[in-house]
Order: structure tokens, then C-alpha cells, then sequence
């Protein structure tokens, strides 16, 4: 049972291959970030789970209540700002896409590198 | 100024990404420019006043809104990162200065607030990496960086700059992604994510299993962003297709800024903590220095485009500052250290060369360029006096660091004599791309390709040529500066070896 017990972790570690796998085998470029954008969210995952308490809440102080457990605030405030880099990141990448678009008239990698060699 | 002397590491970063956004609004011609290099300026009298108070024993530690360490986050500059911090800031500030013209040429006129905007987060990214001692507020700046440098690279006309860009967004946000997952574990295990806070709760973690995973992701993921081989396929092409002052650039520091995580973490985070840490690091990094530095060399005696062949050449030289570093030693570590700085005086000045033999040959092939000695013999000298230091002859600062290099690879005894033989053919392999330089520039006939009326590179241009190349010069004879840096910061680093 060892197994399902950190079953969260075969999820991060699932996700990130299946992101990876996409980015090194689809020659789409668009397609290449979208396994790009599973592969951060795969890692978004680790820090989200590696926060969680069990039986922790929000960490907010209620009144009159003691002996409270928290879930650690930190990580996900980290992951906030790795969300806004994998977004910018992602924007970034389609804008590139666009342009390669206009400039090449594919978004195929073989086809761009067909065009380059001529 | 006493007052202002204790906020130095924060206005570093604070300067540059200021005015990033305030350069964007500076539509009148040359305006975007004249602030960008202005702000770079600053950042470049900022890191001297830093070099300087890190040379007279002053420590810079400094408590982001007074938060102290470790709940807060802080920054801190010590010998190493203010030897970086100067290349960095010298870097952009000369490229800018000389870069003027030629970025006139790649980039239109309503775009150029926007490239300048872009140029100064790449900066201020690069320095908020060598100040920060947080390792999450490292990732932050690196993909500042990194998105901005994306951005500058395609800035220019040439359309091949658009894969290579893609290529490099790719490579460059997995290296990132890898590094996260790697202070992911180390924080999961230590709740800690201030270096030095980290370096000694690493001790108390029982299980070290998660932090020996964490260590190879963090050193993967930084070797990716750091082009060492054979993880260095993003870069020719990047260097080879940017706009040439952004190759003047980011040829110069971006891949030692890396570097300069890489060894801020396996050294000084996970070196006391992790059993055999220095054999594995050792038996990971030096086969792989080796080859870059073989494989390097190799492909640019092959290549014609000289921008690609500087690019390949820099592929090798990233290979000997791994190569002193994978030597686990002071000396190896000095002579590591100050490799970079060689190597960014070395390559700068050749890029900025480049620059200016641009300005009047469109196209950089080596079989193109026959004749152009003639017609611009201050670019070609320049070009073959950095040429001379990139090699390594007696007297330029290439010399200073291949002698501590082989030095302490002799330390080693007898596998060192096989690294020494790698040190050689590497720097004889040098003798012959470079040669191939020159004799393309000074003995080729000029070819119908030839264009018409060349006429030597603007004079502003030259000057700054020349003042680098002239550099590479006085850090061979005057080698004071980066020779206590390097020292100084490699002690630190290993100071607890015996």
C-alpha cells in the first residue's frame, strides 16, 4: 500500500513525462507547448501537494479556536509566481509561433528546417 | 552617500528593471537608447563601487523591506558574485555603447523602446541571480531574464533567429523547470529556501535520498541554461542569429551566470552534506568538460559562418571553466573563475569585432570576407588581438587562466598530464579556427561577393573595439583584480576542503 500512499508523486512524475514525451517527440511547435505547459503544471503539482497537512485549513487565526492545523501557506505562494512565469513563458513561446508562422508559412519543425536549408 | 552605500545590491536590480518599463515610453529617436545605456552605465558604477567594497572586506548582506533572513528574503554580494555582477553590467554597457549603429540597422525605429525595455530586464534579471541569496528568488530573476533575452534575440531582421528563439525558449524553460522541481524537494525537506539557511538544515535531514534527486535536477537543469555540453544545442544558433550587439551581450555573460549558480549550489549547498558529493560531481562534469572543450573546438574549425564558429568556440571555453571547477580544488576553482572573466574579455571583444566588420559585410560567411583587412585594418586587428587572448598566448589575459588551468590539473598527478593534453589540443584546435579567422580577413582575394565602398567600421564603434580588445591586453600583464576575485571567492566556496 506503500505505493497508493504517495500516489500524488506518481502523478507529478506521470504528468512530467507525458509534458516531456510531447515537447521532445511532436514536431508541431504548438503542440511542443502544450506538452511544454503540462510539463510546468506537472511541477506546479509537487509544490502544491508537498504544502498540504493533513487536516491542516487555511491558515487564517479564528477566534477561539486553539489548537489549529495549518496547511503551509508558503509553497503555494510560490507556485503563484511560477504560474505567471509558465503563462508569460507560454504567451511568449505562441508569439514566437506566430511569427515563425509569418515568416515560414508552417509550424511544422521539419518544414522550417527544409526551408532553412535552402 | 553612506546612507546610499548599504542599499547598493538592491539598487543593482532595482536601476535597470525601473527603467525598463519608463524606456518603453521614450518614443523620440534615440531617446529609448540614450536612457538604456544611461541606466546600464549606472548598474556598471554601481557593481564597481560593489567590487570595491568587496575588495576592502565589506560584507553586503541586505534584508529585502527588513525582513531578515531566513523568513525574509535576502540578497548578498560577496567576492564571487561581484566578479560576475562587473562582467555583466560591462558587458551590456559596452555592447550598448558600440552597439548603437548596428542596432539601428536590425531594428526598426517604433520598435526599439520596446528592444531597449527588453535589454534592461535581461539585465536586471542577470543581476537579481548574482545578488540574491534565495534560491526561489533565483528562479524568479533567471526567467526574467530568460523571457527578456528570448525576446532580444529575435529582435533583429534575420527570420532564421525565430526557430532558434523557439529552440531556446524550449531548452531554456526545462532547465528552469528542472531547477524548480530541485528546490521543490530541497524545501520539502528542509522547509528552507535561503542558501546559506539551507546549507546547514541540509545536515539535520535524515533521509537524503530527496536531496541527492534534488542535486541532479538542480545540476541538470543549470547545465541546460549554462549550454554545457552536450546540452549546448540552443546556443550557436541563438548567438549566430541575434542582432550582433545582443550576441556581444549575452556570448559575454549569460551562460556564466549560470555557471554561477551551478557552482553556488554544488558547492557550497551540497558539497558538506552529501556523502561523495565531489566524486560524483567530479565524474558527472569532467567527462563532459572534456568533450565540450574537444568537440567544441572541433566543429569550429569546420564552420564558416564566423558568428557560429565564436558561438562553437564558446561551447569549448564553457567546457575549460567546468573542466578547473570539476577539479574539486582551490586552484582548480580560481583558475575556473578566472577562465570566465577571460573568456568574456576574450569573446566580447571578438563579437564586438564582428559588430563592426558587419556594419559594412552582409553577409559573415568566411569565404566572403576576403579582402576586408584592406579595407578595415583597426576591425581586423582588434579582431586578431582577442583572437590571440582567446587562444591563450603569453601576455593576453587567455594566458593568465589556461596557466592556473594546467596548474592545477598537474596537481592531480598523473590524470592530470591527460587533462593537460586535453588543455593543449584544445588551445592548438583554437590556433587553427582562429588562423582560419585571419587568413580569411587578411590574405583572401576579395571575391565578386565582395560589396562595394567598404570602408572602416564608425569611429565611436572602433573606439570601444579597441578598448576591449586593449583589455585583453592589460589583463594579461595586470592581473591583479580578477586574480584576488577568483581567489578570494574559490576559498570561499572550498573553504572547508583541506
Amino acid at each position: 500500500m506503500e505505493f497508493l500512499g504517495i500516489y500524488h508523486y506518481w502523478v507529478f512524475a506521470v504528468l512530467l513525462m507525458i509534458g516531456f514525451y510531447a515537447v521532445v517527440a511532436k514536431v508541431n511547435l504548438v503542440k511542443k507547448l502544450i506538452g511544454l505547459s503540462v510539463f510546468q503544471s506537472a511541477v506546479f503539482l509537487l509544490y502544491i501537494t508537498m504544502s498540504k497537512v493533513s487536516g491542516g485549513t487555511a491558515p487564517i487565526f479564528q477566534k477561539g479556536e486553539v489548537d489549529q492545523i495549518f496547511s503551509n501557506p508558503l509553497p503555494q505562494v510560490l507556485i503563484l509566481t511560477a504560474i505567471v512565469v509558465g503563462i508569460s513563458t507560454t504567451a511568449l513561446g505562441l508569439g514566437i509561433v506566430v511569427r515563425i508562422k509569418e515568416e515560414y508559412g508552417t509550424i511544422e519543425e521539419h518544414e522550417i528546417q527544409e526551408i532553412d536549408r535552402r | 552617500m553612506i546612507a546610499l552605500e548599504n542599499h547598493l545590491p538592491v539598487l543593482q536590480v532595482v536601476v535597470p528593471m525601473l527603467m525598463a518599463p519608463l524606456v518603453v515610453l521614450l518614443r523620440p529617436r534615440g531617446l529609448a537608447w540614450a536612457a538604456a545605456a544611461a541606466s546600464s552605465l549606472m548598474s556598471l558604477v554601481i557593481a564597481i563601487q560593489l567590487v570595491a567594497g568587496v575588495l576592502s572586506g565589506t560584507d553586503y548582506s541586505y534584508a529585502l523591506g527588513g525582513w531578515e533572513a531566513p523568513y525574509g528574503i535576502e540578497l548578498q554580494v560577496d567576492d564571487f558574485s561581484a566578479l560576475v555582477l562587473l562582467l555583466v553590467t560591462a558587458a551590456s554597457s559596452i555592447a550598448l555603447l558600440a552597439g548603437k549603429a548596428s542596432l539601428d540597422q536590425a531594428i526598426e525605429q517604433h520598435r526599439q523602446p520596446l528592444f531597449f525595455s527588453a535589454w534592461l530586464l535581461v539585465l536586471a534579471g542577470l543581476a537579481g541571480i548574482l545578488v540574491s541569496a534565495d534560491a526561489f528568488n533565483i528562479f524568479v530573476f533567471m526567467e526574467i531574464s530568460s523571457l527578456a533575452s528570448y525576446v532580444i534575440v529575435a529582435g533583429g531582421t534575420d527570420r532564421r533567429a525565430l526557430p532558434a528563439v523557439f529552440k531556446y525558449l524550449i531548452m531554456g524553460t526545462i532547465g528552469a523547470t528542472f531547477y524548480l522541481i530541485g528546490i521543490g524537494l530541497v524545501y520539502m525537506m528542509t522547509g528552507t529556501l535561503n542558501l546559506a539557511d539551507m546549507e546547514l538544515r541540509i545536515h539535520e535531514v535524515a533521509d537524503q535520498r530527496p536531496i541527492l534527486v534534488a542535486a541532479g535536477f538542480i545540476t541538470v537543469g543549470l547545465a541546460l541554461k549554462a549550454a554545457v555540453f552536450p546540452l549546448h544545442v540552443w546556443l550557436p544558433n541563438a548567438y549566430t542569429y541575434a542582432p550582433h550587439a545582443v550576441s556581444v551581450f549575452l556570448a559575454a555573460c549569460a551562460t556564466k551566470v549560470s555557471l554561477y549558480v551551478l557552482l553556488r549550489f554544488d558547492f557550497v549547498v551540497f558539497q558538506q552534506n552529501l556523502l561523495g558529493h565531489e566524486l560524483q560531481f567530479a565524474a558527472f562534469l569532467m567527462p563532459l568538460a572534456v568533450l565540450a572543450i574537444l568537440v567544441g573546438s572541433a566543429v569550429a574549425i569546420y564552420e564558416y559562418n564566423l558568428k557560429r564558429l565564436l558561438a562553437y568556440s564558446s561551447v569549448a571555453q564553457i567546457g575549460y571553466i567546468l573542466l578547473g571547477a570539476s577539479l574539486v580544488s582551490i586552484g582548480g576553482l580560481t583558475a575556473s573563475l578566472l577562465h570566465m572573466f577571460n573568456h568574456a574579455l576574450a569573446k566580447g571583444a571578438l563579437f564586438l569585432a564582428v559588430m563592426g566588420l558587419a556594419m559594412r559585410f552582409a553577409q559573415l560567411d568566411l569565404r566572403n570576407l576576403g579582402g576586408a583587412a584592406r579595407h578595415m585594418p583597426w576591425t581586423a586587428a582588434a579582431m586578431a588581438v582577442a583572437g590571440l587572448s582567446l587562444i591563450g598566448i603569453p601576455g593576453t589575459a587567455g594566458f593568465i587562466s589556461k596557466w592556473y588551468l594546467v596548474d592545477a590539473a598537474l596537481d592531480k598527478g598523473i590524470p592530470g598530464l591527460a587533462l593537460v593534453a586535453v588543455i593543449v589540443a584544445g588551445s592548438l584546435m583554437a590556433v587553427v579556427y582562429i588562423w582560419r579567422i585571419v587568413e580569411a580577413l587578411w590574405f583572401a582575394e576579395e571575391t565578386e561577393n565582395t560589396p562595394q565602398g567598404v570602408r572602416e567600421a564608425p569611429a565611436a564603434m572602433l573606439a570601444l573595439i579597441w578598448l576591449a580588445a586593449l583589455a585583453n591586453i592589460y589583463f594579461g600583464l595586470v592581473t591583479e583584480l580578477p586574480r584576488e576575485l577568483a581567489t578570494v571567492s574559490a576559498e570561499s566556496l572550498l573553504g572547508h576542503l583541506p
